[in-house]
């Protein structure tokens, strides 16, 4: 066992903010969708829009890190030990067998994460931001004070928003209760809060964590190079 | 150290931009104040009509007056006599029936019925003189009646069923040297009182508007801009700009709100962004009717009871007439608010001769869908009644209802339904069977009028709300906050409520396991020992 930094200030930055804003807009959209009354329709629209552009910009800046700093490959899923990870949160953890894959800098995500992550990525995020940039721009004027995206029923757009948004809340009540299957019951929310976390030694080259902890260039250099081989 | 620094810094900034976002002074809307600025100059006539000799002559007949008026006025009969306040009629283009004419001469209402063969007490609102029958010669300019509309001195008024000829005490000397730009009270003198009384029929114009405050119209108010009519309903060539659609058919001339403010006169892009698909109409004017009542409902199939052999009359606690043995039984309401209806500017009318296709029959239909990009959602007041209508030929009956003297099968005095419909008919060209019975109508009068001050305007959630919004009729479209898909509301909760259910199951199953770890392993130590 090691203590490792694990997540780096701008991804925690991002978890957390993004934590912040998706809950807001959840609760904001849920009152425009009649769900319950909190704010009052008027101001509830008006946040969620506000709320809507932080996260658009927040957007931004991860893709950007994600991309800049190789994060991106975390997300690449890799099947070969899916299903022993499944195996392994409904029956494995009841028999105390180990955890079938090792987490580490390199490897932050465990197979099953990687793919559902890439499902947030890739399905629920555009579907929510997409449908929700037709929604906020519908029937919105441009240059000319000509009425832009008229055609689109209102209905597609908001049913496929909704969607989004009713995933979106499946992913997070999930989400939220797999942090507690760490070492302790804290353990991985502690880590996305400082970054450092207890970590079981990789069986192969055990001092590698010391080096991720150094510099971020490094370990996508490590990891490339051992792509190409 | 300066790791606190930077978060006090960091923090600072959070908190002024967040004051900055969410604290808003409500800036003037230029646009608004600009128009306030325009119309608070009002106009002074350029002309004393009193120095015209040929006005100081003691005018005999009022044909006098308007041939005086046309001595200097020389081309504006020319204009008037085009125009559809003198000829109760335009022509339209109505789909069905191609090029025809529309007016009081053929539609129907569910009022007073119909114009014809009453025209001597009907008269009483049409711009000119001697108009007994409909053989009145529409071509002869010196029955325009110039005073009705010009008159400055409220001196003028047209006599009760004198077939539109002024009140034998009308001073025509008087009325003549002081004409000028039509006020408030020439428009109203019809306007307001058609159908028979104060707010009978339109509901959103009445005497009130005489004096009023912004409450009550912020265009109109004594307190406000206090516009006239015709500041709005302008008259190019004496052809007054703005329909109403118990008589008018397509979208043409009409005046809208966005003449003068634009179509995008909010300075909240969300609200004008409604522009759109929902008139000005329907938020600024939430309820009418709200100084005095105006009729809802008119059944026709309750007239004609007598008491002792004599026509009576019933009266409710605001003094309005619940019934009336001419007329029949009617609802009255103040403070109303309106019916929601999709309208595109285009209506369609029963027509005199029409066959009874529906029921209720509809005495106007206003046109327009949610998918129809020509189409707004309108405030609209629906009259309801019934009225007398031929099951044999299936046609809606006009009857004489009006007539000076007994014996000329007028219901008004003769009480006799078969008369009244056989005269009517007749008079029409039309067939009756000699069977009549009541049928149901609905009537549509889009409201227009008082515009309510903006902070009583409808708000938000007066529509986007699950139920008993404002347009909980208007079910062909998609509106946020009132509408969900079900299916994917299943779906999603489906989905919510089965995470929630499912990591709940999973954390007790941990739980219970981890007991039984503990037992196990304290048995063990048991053993142990």
């Amino acid at each position: 066992m090691a203590k490792v930094y694990i997540y780096k200030s701008f991804e925690r930055f991002w978890h957390w903010s993004q934590a912040a804003l998706i809950f807001f807009l959840a609760l904001t959209g849920f009152e425009i969708h009649d769900s319950f009354h909190l704010f009052g329709f008027e101001k509830a629209v008006a946040f969620h829009r506000t709320a809507s552009y932080l996260l658009l910009a927040l957007i931004a800046f991860s893709i950007f890190w994600h991309f800049t700093t190789g994060e991106w490959r975390q997300y690449i899923p890799t099947f070969s030990k899916l299903q022993a990870q499944i195996r392994y949160y409904t029956v494995g953890m009841f028999k105390s067998e180990p955890h079938p894959t090792i987490k580490s800098a390199r490897k932050k995500l465990n197979p099953l994460q990687a793919v559902v992550y890439l499902g947030f990525k890739l399905v629920m995020a555009p579907m929510v931001i997409l449908s929700g940039l037709l929604y906020m721009f519908y029937k919105s004027f441009d240059v000319n004070d000509m009425i832009i995206a008229l055609n689109i029923p209102l209905e597609w757009i908001a049913v496929i928003h909704t969607l989004g948004a009713f995933l979106l809340m499946a992913f997070v009540i999930v989400h939220v209760y797999m942090t507690t299957t760490g070492h302790t019951l804290t353990t991985n929310i502690k880590a996305m809060i400082t970054g450092w976390e207890e970590l079981d030694d990789e069986p192969e080259n055990g001092n590698e964590n010391s080096k991720n902890t150094v510099s971020e260039g490094e370990v996508v250099e490590t990891k490339k190079t051992k792509e190409n081989e | 150290m300066n790791r606190v620094i930077v978060y006090v810094i960091v923090v600072t900034i959070i908190v002024l931009v967040s004051v900055n976002l969410l604290h808003k002074t409500e800036p003037l809307n230029l646009s608004q104040y600009k128009l306030k600025q325009e119309y608070a100059t009002k106009d002074k006539p350029s002309v004393d009509h009193t120095q015209f000799e040929i006005l100081n002559q003691d005018f005999k007949t009022p044909q006098d007056v308007t041939v005086a008026c046309l001595e200097c006025h020389n081309k504006r009969h020319e204009e008037v006599i085009h125009s559809s306040h003198w000829n109760w009629e335009r022509v339209a283009y109505v789909e069905g029936k191609g090029i025809s004419k529309i007016g009081k001469k053929n539609v129907l209402n569910n009022f007073c019925i119909g114009a014809n063969t009453n025209e001597q007490s009907c008269a009483k609102c049409h711009i000119g003189f001697g108009m007994t029958s409909n053989s009145f010669d529409f071509t002869n300019a010196k029955n325009v009646d110039c005073m009705v509309c010009h008159d400055n001195s409220e001196e003028y008024i047209k006599g009760a069923a004198m077939a539109g000829y002024p009140d034998r005490s009308v001073n025509l000397s008087k009325v003549a040297q002081s004409v000028g730009s039509p006020s408030k009270i020439n428009c109203g003198s019809c306007h307001f009182y058609s159908g028979g009384g104060n707010n009978v029929k339109h509901g959103d114009l009445e005497e009130a508007l005489l004096a009023c405050d912004r409450n009550t119209d912020v265009h109109m108010a004594q307190n406000g801009i206090n516009l006239s009519c015709v500041d709005c309903h302008t008259a190019d060539k004496h052809q007054m700009k703005g329909k109403l659609y118990s008589v008018s058919s397509t979208d043409v001339n009409r005046l809208n709100c966005e003449d003068c403010h634009s179509s995008r006169p909010h300075l909240d892009d969300m609200l004008n962004r409604h522009y759109d698909k929902i008139a000005c109409q329907t938020c600024h004017i939430p309820t009418y009717a709200k100084e005095n009542a105006t009729k809802m409902a008119w059944r026709w199939s309750e007239s004609g009871k007598l008491k002792d052999g004599k026509p009576y009359h019933e009266e409710d606690s605001l003094g309005n007439h619940t019934y009336l043995s001419i007329k029949g039984e009617f609802d009255w309401q103040k403070n109303v608010e309106p019916e929601y209806k999709w309208f595109n500017g285009n209506a369609q009318h029963y027509v005199l001769g029409d066959i009874v296709d529906t029921i209720p029959v509809q005495i106007n239909t206003l046109l327009g869908s949610a998918d129809d990009i020509h189409s707004k959602i309108y405030p609209v007041k629906v009259h309801r009644g019934d009225q007398i209508y031929d099951p044999e030929t299936k046609l809606l009956i006009q009857p004489k209802l009006y007539s000076p003297e007994k014996g000329d099968s007028a219901f008004w005095v003769d009480f006799n339904w078969d008369l009244a419909a056989e005269a009517g008919m007749k008079r029409m060209n039309l067939p009756y069977s000699g069977k009549h019975e009541f049928i149901e109508t609905e009537m549509y009068w889009p409201v227009n009028h008082m515009v309510s001050p903006k902070d009583q305007s409808l708000a938000c959630a007066d529509c986007h709300t699950r139920d008993n919004g404002r347009l909980a009729s208007l079910t062909d479209f998609y509106m946020p906050g009132r509408d969900r898909n079900n299916w994917i509301d299943l779906l999603g909760n489906l989905l919510f409520w089965g995470s929630l259910v499912g990591v709940s199951i999973h954390g007790l199953a941990r739980l219970i396991n981890s007991f039984r770890k503990n037992e196990m392993e304290a048995e063990e130590i048991n053993t142990d020992q």
